[in-house]
């Protein structure tokens, strides 16, 4: 009996942390998030990374139709690396479209990034290796300016070396330009890097790279008092309504309790006539006892 | 739950908004200002009239201020603008006082009993020149009394009545460099001299009435001029040649000109050096500074010089003064070891002593650097003087009897670094006598306070109640309190002086010129760099005294090396002052203590070496076990080059020195020249904590914010706006605004404002970045807002994962990961320009915060970060505004009780610092410019705690009053249950 009884408390909680979790699901953003990101293009090898889908953005592609009078060529600089205090040595060759726009003034701009990798060769992967025991720096650089390097300087960017392999030597470049300019270089893992490092190394020797380029985003303009009540206005008379919530986002505070209720209720029944058959047949055995007695006595009179 | 407690939180402080102001009789309870003029430049004394004495001083922080001769109190002031510079000042008419400016473009009569401007003339302007102003000193009554100025290359004469401009001459400024406008004996001929060519010297006779050229004549010297020339009396100039070896006596008063030459070897013997004419206004005499000599010249009228003598250098000559007899008198002041000696001589009796005193002054005030002197009719009718010393640490000190009369600190008008440091803590043994009289004013305070409250207070106890909140006793006190409202502000001043000064009352507690900084010691530009925490004892806090680190150039080259002063905070003693053997670019704080609880500090040197502070064995060894994970960043504002280090090895250039590192760039930003220019760069501050990181939003959901240590605001302007506001057009105005880690050198947002320039006042606290800039294209300031956001946490909110600990909420995270984060922004017009903009600090950061926003009329404002939300919307929905988001504006309101400073202005304001008290509530708030301001503010009102005229006497009244009623109807009922019974 105590025993039923615990497990039906334990029940009751369970159910109860259930309608919780149920509640805490009901909250997930169903959000959709925009990327606004300008993507250029996917580097030699083609990525498996989830996370990085490339995707061409509805503004560049209008700016590309923008664009059809607009000559290109082609442009290629150099990205160089060194292993920790090492000179910097040839590393691959980034070639992008330099698109000339004659809006107001002459405008030049970078699109259509690609990276070919060169493969390290033996030396390079002893020091890589070596990087890798010593969890040194891996430094990458490429000119600030493209058409006439190395502009004002190198752009350079380091990451511990113990970030870079998985698999293979999982990379991602992420480059912000402004016109033939390059602002700076994010270069790091694809993916997390775990604190602490531990040593890992590659199964293959090869660079699995991954690159996007940024322009600047404009900054959203503050829609002023004025054209915000014209908006209101003209058009939506209807107020945006706010999204309808679940049944339980709404109720839960009221469903708790009844679930209480009703489950002390289902337990209070659910003992009842356990107990009452019992008391019923030691209450209904000495009826017929006393209806047959005077019939007995009945009888001996 | 804890978001609905939050919620109702919040709806209270929505309701608290009205009340943030201080009432009338509370200012003053916890603030205080305190108003400095900065150092005088030149005084001109008003004394001679009844009424009152008062001396107009002009200073270096470009104020004009009329001090009262008897307090030294400020009758009134006026603060030129920052590109305004005082070059003249001078009293016209015995009415005006008349300012010269803007390298004298700029003339401005004020009103001498009040300050009031009279008029103001814009003189014209050609090109930079010396700038001259000459004030007749007999003008009087006349209708035509002229003043002239010259300035930009332009003579002018201007009514000194209206400000008229009478005539104008000029003098084309490329070649001819002049250096003195004159008058001779209320003639009608104005004197211009000066070098032309620097070889040849000219001398033009103006007409007074029309600024006409009578004659002008011209003398060369093959050997050339070397800085200035001084007149010695009406006709004769001395000057020194090219080669400072030679001085000469130009004599041109009569028809023709007359040169004398005197080889300075042959009639100063003694002394060597280089020698160097003291600009001085003396008659008859002049000064010359030859290596460690101070020689005194007389010149007579044929414009022979002779020596009339010599003193040791730190000796300081005033220019003269007329006497009423018509003598002339000079003042020269002479240093002793703790005094100074004042001697005033008459310039035609230069071997007897008019007045010798002997003035005892602090040795924290170091060298007098300039002094000027009046006279005054003495009541036996004989002539007395006083005189007024500037000192080296820029204060100013009136003497008058060989005493001191008063003085100012004025260094406090140029603060440059400020921190905070504990008050002692309270020791044992107070003696009772102490605690009963003091229980008893206690009492007495009470039941004035009940009286008060209670209506039944008269005026006289309404005064006293209001004297005794203002003079609590308990806020001046040298202990550390329970709240930590009382503590030391500690501030380091342009002139190398550090003050200790009391935030309850502001006092200075301690003062001290940094020893070798002294310019006797042979420092002539001591630049300061930085004030530090050094020590801030927790272990030890009753024996030990906390204290801070003065890190001062001596120069302002970039390869001077520097000195470390570690001064204890409670006694403003030197510890340790220790000559650095390398030069200083930055140093930076580290965030580890030794065994001592000192502060490890790095010292980056201008060959990008760290140095390792202090060096003892045992920080090296805490050191190199966070070598790895220690990172640092430099700016390079004028290239536009933002580069990030990391530190490795021991220093090649020095490798015996082991508290010396290597260090290796890791990444680099480039600005492109054409397109961006450095505006702005801010960062969160050190030591402020974020009490959560998930934020709840108003569905339950939960938003991780992205809080990093290593967070760098950067903002850039096109370099065709970085001038003036409105000198482009908005089309090729823009700023960019990035957030950089600064480990890795990633930029983690970057956002482009078209048509807006700077000037950019930003500030990076917790997850978010506020910046201040102008809008062009609406011809409005804007204040922007990024938050940032941790995506990479976001999957956090599914209690399954917490449950089965499938979460990375404890995981250590690393800049090198691939950030994830999402960034919501807005911008929001703004009404005022912006001086400086900081953000408050509590203990805990639980407190919502404020921005203190330093306006352009020199008051703060504090403007609700709520304001400044990204996720204002124009309709917010019914959950929104339960969390407390305020329906969208396109501007920020400004509302008249949120000024931190109420009625005051803080004159000058150069920068806010916030403290944390250590009641959460409260943030402490001192703000410096030329004027000091000190307050404690509670962004969400002082929820934790009562405040201080919370009356306890009422409450305990109350509560015995409660249990008499309980007694009393307990006799009674008892008495009634009695009655019952014998029934």
């Amino acid at each position: 009996m105590m025993t039923a009884k615990l497990a039906k408390q334990v029940l009751s909680i369970i159910i109860l942390a259930l309608l919780f979790c149920y509640s805490a699901f009901a909250f997930q953003s169903d959000e959709l998030l925009l990327d606004d990101d300008e993507f250029g293009l996917v580097g030699g090898h083609t990525p498996d990374l989830e996370h990085a889908i490339p995707t061409q953005s509805p503004s560049s592609r209008r700016r590309l139709d923008l664009d059809s009078t607009s000559d290109s060529k082609s442009v290629q600089f150099t990205l160089e690396h060194a292993f920790g205090d090492s000179s910097y040595s040839p590393a691959g060759t980034f070639t992008a479209r330099l698109k000339t726009w004659s809006h107001g003034g002459k405008v030049m701009t970078l699109t259509k990034l690609r990276l070919s990798r060169n493969e390290l060769i033996g030396t390079e992967k002893e020091a890589f290796t070596r990087l890798l025991k010593e969890d040194n720096f891996y430094t990458i650089r490429v000119p600030s300016n493209v058409l006439n390097p190395p502009g004002k300087g190198y752009i350079m960017s380091s990451v511990r070396a113990r970030c870079i392999p998985r698999e293979s030597l999982d990379e991602h470049f992420l480059i912000h330009t402004d016109g033939v300019h390059i602002l700076a270089l994010n270069y790091g893992s694809a993916g997390s890097c775990k604190y602490p490092r531990p040593l890992k190394l590659p199964k293959k020797w090869m660079f699995n790279s991954y690159t996007v380029m940024k322009n600047g985003e404009q900054a959203r303009r503050t829609p002023t008092f004025a054209e915000e009540l014209l908006a209101a206005e003209t058009g939506e008379e209807e107020v945006l309504k706010p999204p309808e919530k679940s049944f339980w986002a709404k109720y839960w505070m009221y469903m708790i309790p009844l679930g209480l209720i009703v489950m002390n209720a289902v337990t209070q029944a659910m003992n009842v006539p356990e107990e009452q058959p019992a008391d019923q047949s030691a209450a209904q055995a000495p009826q017929p006892t006393a209806q047959r007695a005077p019939n007995s006595s009945a009888r001996r009179r | 739950m804890a978001s609905r407690f939050c919620l109702g939180l919040l709806l209270l402080l929505l309701h608290s908004f009205i009340s943030l102001a201080v009432y009338e009789d509370q200012i003053g309870l916890a603030d205080w200002h305190q108003r400095y003029i900065g150092k005088t430049k030149q005084a001109i004394f008003h004394s001679h009239k009844t009424g009152r004495k008062r001396v107009v001083v002009s200073t270096e922080e470009n104020a004009i201020a009329s001090l009262d001769l008897r307090t030294g109190d400020i009758f009134w002031r006026h603060i030129f603008g920052e590109n305004d510079s005082v070059n003249q000042v001078d009293i016209a008419l015995g009415k005006y006082v008349i300012t010269l400016s803007s390298e004298g473009s700029i003339l401005r009569a004020w009103n001498l009993p009040d300050g009031q401007l009279v008029w103001e003339s814009v003189l014209q302007f050609s090109a930079p020149s010396r700038s001259l102003l000459y004030v007749p000193t007999n003008i009087g009554m006349e209708k035509d009394s002229l003043i002239f100025a010259f300035g930009g290359g332009w003579l002018h004469a201007v009514s000194s009545i209206d400000g008229e401009k009478v005539w104008k001459k000029e003098f084309p400024a490329e070649s001819l460099d002049i250096q003195q406008v004159f008058q001779q004996d209320h003639s009608d001929i104005i004197y211009a001299v000066g070098f032309l060519d620097s070889s040849h010297f000219v001398v033009y006779h103006i007409s007074v009435k029309s600024g006409d050229v009578l004659k002008d004549s011209m003398s060369s010297l093959p050997n050339g001029f070397y800085g200035s020339m001084v007149l010695v009396s009406g006709g004769i100039l001395v000057a020194l040649d090219a080669s400072r070896s030679t001085l000469f006596s130009i004599n041109f008063a009569g028809s023709s000109m007359s040169i004398h030459e005197k080889y300075i070897a042959d009639i100063v013997p003694k002394c060597s050096g280089t020698a160097e004419i003291v600009p001085s206004k003396l008659t008859g005499l002049f000064t010359l500074r030859i290596g460690a000599c101070m020689v005194l010249f007389k010149v007579n009228n044929g414009g022979h010089i002779e020596i009339a003598n010599t003193f040791s250098y730190p000796t300081i000559i005033s220019d003269s003064i007329s006497t009423t007899e018509g003598n002339q008198a000079f003042v020269v002041v002479q240093h002793a070891k703790k005094s100074v000696q004042i001697t005033v001589k008459f310039v035609n009796d230069l071997i007897n002593d008019a007045l010798k005193e002997i003035v005892e002054l602090e040795p924290h005030r170091g060298n007098v650097q300039k002094v000027f002197i009046n006279n005054y009719v003495r009541t036996d009718r004989s002539n007395g003087f006083r005189v007024l010393l500037v000192m080296e640490d820029h204060s100013l000190i009136l003497v008058q009897q060989g005493k001191i009369v008063w003085n100012r600190e004025d260094g406090l008008a140029s603060i440059i670094d400020s921190t905070t440091s504990e008050l002692p803590i309270e020791k044992d043994g107070v003696s009772v006598a102490k605690v009963e009289h003091s229980l008893f004013e206690w009492l007495k305070g009470h039941m004035l306070k009940l009286k008060g409250s209670l209506l039944l207070a008269t005026p006289d106890d309404i005064a006293t109640i209001q004297e005794m909140r203002l003079k609590s006793s308990e806020k001046t006190k040298m202990i550390r309190d329970h709240n930590g409202f009382r503590m030391l502000i500690i501030v380091l001043t342009k002139a190398g002086k550090v003050f200790a000064l009391h935030t309850g009352d502001g006092r200075v507690v301690w003062s001290l010129l940094l020893p070798s900084l002294c310019i006797s010691k042979g420092c002539e530009y001591p630049s300061v760099l930085k004030l530090k925490l050094w020590k801030v004892p927790h272990h030890h806090a009753m024996d030990e005294s906390p204290s801070v680190l003065a890190v001062i150039k001596c120069g302002h080259g970039f390869h001077e090396s520097g000195v470390f002063f570690i001064i204890d905070s409670h006694t403003g003693k030197v510890r340790i002052s220790q000559k650095l053997s390398h030069s200083i670019l930055q140093v930076i704080p580290l965030p580890f203590t030794d065994s001592t609880e000192q502060r490890l500090h790095l010292v980056i040197d201008s060959n990008f070496d760290a140095h390792l502070y202090p060096r003892t064995a045992g920080t090296i060894d805490i050191f190199s076990r966070e070598i790895s994970n220690i990172y640092w960043y430099s700016v390079d504002s004028v290239e536009g080059i933002i580069k990030g280090h990391s530190l490795q090895s021991k220093c090649k250039s020095d490798m015996e020195d082991g508290y010396c590192f290597n260090t290796k760039e890791l990444w680099s930003i480039i600005f492109p020249a054409h397109s961006e220019k450095l505006a702005a760069i801010a960062t969160r501050k050190s030591n402020e904590v974020v009490h959560t990181q998930a934020k709840v939003i108003a569905d339950q959901d939960v938003m991780y914010k992205y809080i990093s240590k290593n967070l760098l605001f950067v903002a850039t302007v096109a370099p065709k706006a970085a001038g003036e506001i409105g000198s482009v057009t908005p089309e090729e105005a823009r700023l960019v605004a990035y957030l950089i880690d600064t480990v890795t050198g990633r930029i983690l947002h970057r956002v482009t404002h078209q048509g807006a320039q700077g000037p950019v006042n930003a500030v990076v606290s917790e997850n978010w970045v506020v910046y201040h800039y102008f809008n062009l294209r609406a011809h409005r300031y804007e204040m922007s807002v990024i938050e940032i956001y941790d995506q990479s946490r976001a999957g956090n909110k599914d209690i399954m994962k917490l449950v089965l600990g499938n979460h990375n909420l404890t995981s250590p995270i690393s800049s090198y990961s691939r950030p994830e984060v999402a960034v919501k922004s807005q911008s929001y017009f703004f009404t005022h320009s912006v001086k400086v903009m900081t953000v408050t600090t509590t203990a805990r950061g639980i407190t919502s915060k404020q921005l203190l926003i330093g306006t352009i009329a020199d008051q703060i404002l504090a403007l609700d970060k709520r304001y400044l939300d990204p996720r204002r919307t124009a309709t917010p929905t019914q959950s929104e505004r339960e969390e407390g988001i305020i329906p969208l504006t396109d501007s920020l309101p400004i509302i008249p009780q949120s000024y931190v400073t109420h009625s005051l202005q803080v004159e000058g304001l150069r920068g806010i610092t916030t403290i944390p008290a250590k009641l959460e509530s409260t943030t402490l708030v001192f703000a410096y410019g030329l004027d000091l301001f000190f307050t404690r503010i509670a962004p969400s009102r002082t929820y934790d705690s009562l405040t201080e005229d919370f009356n306890y006497v009422l409450l305990l009244i109350t509560i015995v009053a409660l249990v008499v009623a309980i007694l009393v109807t307990w006799v009674l009922s008892e008495k009634k249950e009695l009655r019952d019974k014998w029934r």
